[in-house]
């Protein structure tokens, strides 16, 4: 699917120990497969079915979402960061594409 | 022929038809509830569910969900045709047992979380949502 966007937001810095929150969105019509178009036929279903988040190797979490979440899914949550690295993100798609987006936090 | 017999049966029918769509909803409802717990009794509280209590739009409602120790949360939307809405488990690196999404609510319902707790217990929370404008619409 076109036109899909991951945006984050993560602390600008955090120290050893800190529990820090995150933001991510991603634009998605999140399409329930219960609407029908100007013509009468049902949209097909098209959502994001899974969400995963890990930070340095380790999980944070793991989402399975239903059609009920709103459309450009958001979630929020807190992390606890031990040391520097890498923050994974993964969205799934109905139709198989797999979005992905890296950022890194530097601890001071 | 019209008696005061089958007119009243069939006004108990038609209550009976009206009465059918519910019943189906809360076993969904119940369904996805048992998926979760796999059966394991549910204790109330412990649990906050934050939402708004009057949501305009349906199509997307913000909603907190914080079960402090949980492994493992889910979000119902008890009113809703599917109501299971997400269902998230906590890793090693998580911080706490918080998270905030965004709902599609149908309907004035109650917005209902499990919490899975390391012990197997399993925690609920719930809050009422009124709904000015669904959110499922086609």
């Amino acid at each position: 699917m076109s036109n899909v966007r991951p945006r984050i937001r993560l602390p600008r810095s955090a120290k050893a120990g800190d529990v820090v929150q995150v933001r991510t969105l991603i634009s998605h019509p999140m399409e329930t497969g219960n609407r029908r178009d100007t013509d009468g036929s049902v949209i097909p279903r098209q959502i994001i079915n899974r969400f995963t988040c890990e930070y340095a190797g380790k999980i944070v979490l793991e989402a399975e979402l239903e059609i009920s979440v709103a459309a450009n899914p958001y979630f929020e949550f807190d992390v606890k960061v031990e040391e520097s690295g890498d923050f994974v993100f993964t969205w799934h798609d109905d139709d198989g594409s797999v979005y992905s987006e890296t950022e890194r936090l530097e601890l001071s | 022929m019209i008696t005061r017999r089958t007119t009243l049966s069939a006004g108990l029918g038609a209550a009976a038809l009206a009465v059918l769509p519910l019943k189906v909803a809360a076993s969904a409802v119940d369904e996805a509830i048992t998926r979760f717990t796999g059966g394991a009794a549910i204790s109330d509280g412990g649990i906050t569910v934050i939402a708004p209590e009057i949501a305009e739009n349906g199509e997307s409602v913000p909603v907190e969900i914080d079960a402090p120790g949980a492994s493992e949360i889910m979000i119902l939307a008890t009113g809703n045709p599917t109501p299971a809405v997400v269902r998230v488990r906590f890793g090693e690196a998580s911080g706490t047992s918080r998270l905030a999404t965004r709902l599609r609510l149908g309907e004035t319902q109650d917005v209902v979380a499990l919490a899975k707790m390391p012990d197997g217990s399993v925690l609920r929370g719930a809050t009422e949502v009124r709904v000015t404008i669904g959110g499922c619409g086609g």
